[in-house]
């Protein structure tokens, strides 16, 4: 679990105004806002308009969520609906004992 | 080609293909991969899938100028450049001429959360950027079971792959998506299923500790093409793949005759070695096999034409040292580049390796002339169905391209083996070497014991190496059999001997003849002269007989005229 007061610098991958990417970017929103209010920031890219940018992040799946800060590099893949694996994935949950 | 299917598929949909540079590979193929669509190369880990799709798309951007995109989801971009510059590719010159577009797809599963839907739209936009940053004709993925490795998913992923091999088509590439070998399947996770145009298999095991790697197209849709296994080598510039039996038996069949480099030999074979054809040159140990290659790669290089020279027994240079000594310079023509010895021993490959070997080899030397000596030395690494199955082969592979081959064969003992009568029905030429021995001394015997479509002599030759070369002598054939060296030369002077001997006896009974003719000649005239004499004594006796009647007539005509008579009276009237 991190620290409470972390700033959380994400960066959503899309690929066009698809079904699953308004539920990614709407799924994204409220958890943030519940989870993480005032303490982080998102940029959505649509790698339709810049698909250079999906190597440099090494995106295969989309849509692909990227924590980039706080580090470690975390990759969250799908349109964000199951919310307890989200916040196992932002760190904001501890992960479950397999 | 002349088939109804083929015809049927060329007019109606005419199946363009992508000819991947590959030795081998675009003949069994009949022209390549097919143009614009995926084709699944499958095989274990260590079978050579990631350089053959390596090798496919470094052909392509430089000797078919199609640049190409190699998406890796194993190798980093660095550690594929180090693996294949070993073969000569050099990835970095051809990325820097935009020819070529590498992308490392990394996928950790470690730090992926699944969290919901989601498809690959990230990797099909990476590789739709990819083909469009150098202008892409080919693609390759490699190797798909990366994906399941690093995502969630299963079902997804599924639909997903085939959604990607669709996309790939739509965007026209022709690609090669690499998968690993499944138990009881082609590939791990099914993706035979989902690529309908071309499956390549590749499979690299291990026979008597020696790898023996094999390449099968499994299916070809729309597309004639070799079933078999074909036997590849991974070699210093890029695999080669040996095409084994799509040749057939519609080969040219060259009336050009050329010589053997021993007149004499030419003179019995009626002209020489048909051009594209197969001489087996069988003998026993050191009955002179190697000096008749030696010979026909002499007067081949003379001509000016290029001879292969597989030498299995022999080192180079002691061939080169021993036919110096009867007389045959081979040097001076490897010098001049048209003579090329290859020296290796029978147990370095396994049998079709050697195949695979020597056919390279001859794609790229292309040579007219290939001696191969001697091929009984394959057998110790293969029984005999198979060297003959290879040696057809590799026959027909020169008999296609008007290669004429000259083997030389060691026979064991004095019967014909069965290796030379295994073989000897792929051959148009045989010629046989034989140690005849007798009183103490060892010759050579050449004969012919076959050769198609020339008339030639039936005749043993006495065979000699002198130090100017191979000498065919007559030898004598009698009742005792073939006789060769002093024994001949006796019998030579023998029959001189006996010859002289008639000649006397003949002229003994002309003279004869002579004799007798004079001795009746004689009598003849012996008897004339008799004759002769008598003849005179009994003219004589007529003439006086004939006087003494006129004596008398005269006599009585006297009497008459004294009796007063007026007349003489005929006799007649006095009766």
């Amino acid at each position: 679990m991190c620290d409470p007061s972390e700033y959380f610098i994400l960066r959503l991958y899309v690929a066009g105004h698809t079904a699953k990417a308004m539920a990614a970017i709407a799924n994204l929103n409220t958890i943030c806002e519940e989870q993480l209010k005032g303490r982080y920031e998102i940029e959505v890219i649509d790698l339709l308009e810049d698909p250079k940018l999906a190597r440099e992040d090494q995106i295969v799946a989309l849509p692909t969520l990227v924590r980039k800060l706080p580090l470690p590099l975390r990759k969250i893949i799908g349109d964000l609906s199951d919310t307890e694996r989200v916040l196992i994935g932002l760190n904001l949950l501890p992960r479950p004992r397999a | 080609m002349n088939d109804t299917e083929g015809n049927k598929h060329d007019a109606s949909n005419q199946l363009s293909k992508s000819p991947t540079g590959i030795l081998g590979f675009d003949e069994i193929t009949n022209g390549g991969l097919p143009q614009g669509r995926p084709t699944l190369v499958c095989g274990s880990a260590g079978s050579g899938k990631t350089l053959f799709a390596m090798e496919f798309l470094v052909r392509g951007a430089i000797e078919y100028n199609e640049p190409g995109v190699f998406i890796s989801f194993e190798e980093t971009e660095e550690e594929l450049k180090q693996n294949v510059s070993s073969l000569g590719f050099h990835l970095e010159d051809l990325v820097a001429r935009q020819k070529l577009f590498m992308d490392y797809v990394s996928i950790e599963p470690s730090d992926i959360e699944e969290t919901g839907e989601f498809d690959l739209d990230g990797l099909f936009i990476r590789i739709g950027d990819a083909i469009d940053t150098v202008g892409a004709k080919r693609v390759v993925l490699d190797t798909l079971e990366a994906l399941f490795a690093g995502l969630p998913n299963p079902t997804i992923l599924r639909a997903e792959i085939r959604r990607l091999f669709r996309y790939l088509k739509s965007k026209g590439v022709t690609a090669v998506v690499t998968a690993e070998q499944g138990k009881g399947s082609l590939t791990h996770h099914g993706f035979e299923e989902y690529v309908s145009d071309c499956v390549v298999q590749l499979d690299n095991r291990v026979h008597e500790q020696t790898a023996i790697r094999r390449l099968r197209v499994v299916k070809y849709r729309g597309s004639r093409h070799g079933t078999n296994e074909y036997p590849f080598l991974i070699e210093q510039d890029g695999i080669s793949v040996l095409p084994i039996t799509s040749m057939g038996l519609d080969y040219e069949a060259p009336s050009e005759q050329i010589p053997s480099g021993v007149p004499r030999l030419d003179a019995m074979l009626g002209g020489g070695f048909y051009r594209g054809g197969s001489v087996l040159v069988s003998g026993t140990a050191g009955t002179g096999k190697t000096s008749i290659a030696a010979h026909f790669a002499d007067v081949t290089c003379r001509r000016g034409e290029r001879c292969l020279y597989f030498a299995f027994e022999e080192s180079r240079k002691q061939i080169m040292r021993n036919m110096r000594s009867i007389g045959v310079d081979l040097a001076q023509w490897e010098q001049k580049g048209l003579l090329r010895f290859h020296n290796v021993r029978p147990s370095a490959y396994v049998l079709e390796m050697h195949l695979v070997m020597m056919h390279k080899l001859i794609k790229e030397f292309r040579p007219g002339v290939v001696v191969i000596d001697p091929i009984s030395n394959l057998l110790t690494i293969g029984n005999p169905p198979e060297v003959k199955s290879v040696l057809t082969r590799l026959i027909d592979f020169m008999k296609m391209d008007g290669i004429t081959a000259l083997f030389a064969s060691l026979l064991a003992g004095d019967r014909i083996d069965d290796t030379a009568i295994g073989v000897s029905s792929l051959m148009d030429t045989w010629i046989m070497l034989r140690d005849i021995e007798t009183n103490g001394e060892r010759n050579r015997g050449l004969y012919i014991l076959k050769s198609r479509g020339t008339v030639h002599s039936n005749q043993v030759r006495e065979f000699l190496l002198t130090s100017s070369g191979i000498e065919l002598l007559d030898v004598y054939t009698g009742a005792d059999g073939v006789m060769t060296g002093a024994l001949r030369a006796a019998q030579e002077a023998k029959e001189m001997a006996q010859a002289l001997e008639r000649e006397q006896e003949v002229q003994r009974m002309q003279r004869e003849l002579a004799r007798e003719r004079k001795a009746l000649e004689a009598k003849i005239s012996l008897l004339r002269s008799e004759f002769e004499g008598r003849e005179d004594s009994l003219k004589r006796a007529i003439a006086q007989a004939e006087s003494r009647e006129d004596a008398l007539a005269k006599g009585r005509m006297e009497i008459a005229r004294l009796r007063k008579a007026d007349e003489p009276t005929p006799p007649t009237q006095e009766l």
